[in-house]
């Protein structure tokens, strides 16, 4: 059962030999071919490069070496190049692609240490919020498999929570980890805008796309940060900032902070079980000594709106590279979803319309930017739903494209804004689990971690895990 | 709103099945629909937002590293000759 560790006990077990990082490694790969066929988390499996992975890591723990996810088992979403192994971005355009070089990510977290087990599914190209997408079918969430387990890094918020894996890397353009994480009961970061490098992950929308990752608690979130974050020459969107120690204010509690509370997130479609969890989650942080004060984010209606003109808009872009002469097959290849947005994308670029459309979002941004800049004057952090509603059924919105849009509407602010976002685990409803965000200025990720963790302590939700069964 | 979904198609250079044109111009024309609400917003004098986090002109040293081989260059293409890539001809006889 070491597979069901935390990544930071993993660690503990790892340094006193307890176990080996092969030992690790062999456990999440019983657990992925044992499950994996009924949830389809994971593409590509790398088992050969694993194991040997794994055994230098034990090399380097017999050293007496330590770091932060040294002889750990990971996945990465299938947006992240990796040399040598097939990179589809869960199309079928790249059915056939092997990455020629590893992106900046995957090379510190191969430096690192970390063992790469696989690759994950997601929405092709990144584009969705189900996981309904992906051309190699769809992931199921595993506290129950008719409903959907939230999107696009949906393989990736799958394995971690069924302990295939003990983290898992992901990208958040407008929501992309956040939902899946409150989807499936785990941590879930977005990170402030060029904190982690870009660079060698298959764009999407390159002014919004943010390289997070999920974890199964704050503290192995904040371990594998420390890893990813920093600047590199390679993305130029990678400020010349120091990192910090991203575990530092763990322990701190929430003594003094100020809580903002925006209302424009608890509107009437919220679903009433989501606002329950929530605001039970502020009745706690209040009784800990925040200060819980409602705040107002006025253009919060039309961050929706602004996020389906600039994403599609830069998604029709980065995408006409695919052009089936480099790489890849040509474009008939590409499915409804990723059509969509290239047309909507094309059509909002297009002569005549650049103005209206375009122009007119990046100025609307800018409003949206002031909102956040005004609150964070007074407040800390901002506490939310990361989603309107709860897990839906597969197949429910995937006929309705803006209905599928409209379920990003907590998430997609964050990324207009380049602000980070943590989606922490908040409860359950149904047998399914609830998600809280918070929420905090420019590269404020050590302060989300403290008030995440202050609320993870007295209630481990991630403890609960969905009952698979005992094999396929 | 309409989308004239057979041009916007010509332009993003993709090939569309049949029955494509009109179920994308419903979908697409909805959409489209909710997005002009922006319209409402008075945004005179407000600047475009260019970079969320603050950035101005990241600059480089112009030197130059190593690359990608030839052939790890070449490895993804479907066709290649003489160690290039094939590419649709863009002149007619």
């Amino acid at each position: 059962m070491i597979h069901t560790l935390s990544l930071s006990d993993a660690r503990d077990g790892l340094n006193s030999k307890d176990f080996s990082s092969v030992d690790l490694a062999k456990a999440c790969f019983e657990q992925i071919k044992s499950h994996d066929d009924k949830l389809n988390a994971i593409l590509t499996l790398s088992e050969k490069e694993a194991l040997h992975q794994a055994e230098e890591a034990d090399k380097r723990i017999a050293n007496g070496e330590e770091s932060p996810l040294l002889g750990i088992p990971i996945a990465l979403k299938d947006l992240f190049l990796t040399k040598g192994i097939r990179t589809t971005a869960g199309s079928n355009v790249l059915e056939n692609y092997i990455a020629q070089y590893d992106g900046t990510a995957v090379q510190r977290l191969k430096e690192a240490g970390a063992v790469i087990l696989g690759k994950t599914n997601l929405d092709a190209w990144a584009h969705g919020s189900s996981g309904e997408n992906s051309d190699f079918g769809p992931t199921k969430n595993p506290y129950n498999l008719e409903h959907i387990p939230g999107g696009s890094s949906s393989g990736s918020s799958v394995s971690v929570t069924t302990d295939m894996a003990f983290a898992a890397s992901g990208t958040d353009t407008g929501g992309s980890i956040r939902l899946p994480a409150s989807f499936c009961n785990v941590v879930g970061l977005k990170p402030t805008y060029g904190r982690v490098s870009r660079y060698g992950v298959i764009a999407m929308s390159s002014s919004l796309d943010s390289i997070g990752h999920f974890t199964k608690t704050v503290r192995d979130n904040a371990m594998y940060l420390q890893v990813t974050a920093g600047r590199d020459p390679k993305d130029s969107t990678t400020p010349n900032k120091d990192v910090p120690d991203y575990q530092k204010k763990l322990g701190k509690g929430v003594k003094g902070l100020k809580i903002g509370v925006p209302k424009e997130y608890f509107i009437e479609g919220l679903d009433p079980n989501i606002r329950i969890q929530i605001e039970d989650a502020l009745k706690f942080y209040e009784k800990q000594g925040a200060e819980i004060i409602d705040v107002s984010l006025p253009h919060t209606e039309y961050a929706i709106e602004v996020y389906y003109i600039v994403q599609t808009a830069e998604v029709s872009s980065n995408l006409a590279r695919y052009d089936g002469i480099r790489y890849g097959y040509e474009r008939s290849h590409f499915g409804d979803e990723a059509k969509r947005r290239i047309m909507l994308g094309t059509y909002v670029l297009s002569a005549g319309y650049y103005d209206a459309y375009y122009k007119k979002a990046m100025k609307v941004r800018t409003l949206l930017i002031k909102d956040f800049q005004e609150v964070f004057k007074t407040i800390d952090v901002l506490i939310t739903p990361a989603s309107p509603s709860m897990p839906w059924k597969l197949g429910e919105r995937t006929d309705d494209p803006l209905k599928m849009y409209l379920s990003d509407i907590f998430t997609v602010h964050a990324n207009l804004v380049g602000v980070p976002g943590l989606s922490v685990p908040a409860g359950f409803k149904g047998g399914l689990p609830i998600g809280m965000q918070i929420l905090g200025p420019h590269f404020s990720e050590d302060l989300l971690y403290q008030v995440a963790q202050a609320y993870e302590m007295e209630h481990p939700w991630w403890k609960k895990k969905p009952d698979l069964g005992n094999s396929t | 709103m309409n989308i004239n979904v057979k041009h916007i198609a010509k332009l993003a250079n993709l090939p569309l099945r049949d029955g494509e044109e009109e179920k994308f111009e419903r979908q697409l024309s909805e959409v489209l629909s909710y997005v002009n609400r922006l319209d409402k917003l008075n945004t005179d004098n407000v600047p475009e937002t260019s970079q969320s986090t603050g950035l101005e002109n990241v600059t480089r040293e112009d030197k130059t590293e190593k690359s990608l081989t030839q052939d790890e260059a070449l490895s993804n293409a479907l066709k290649t000759h003489n160690g290039m890539f094939i590419v649709p001809g863009i002149l007619q006889d």
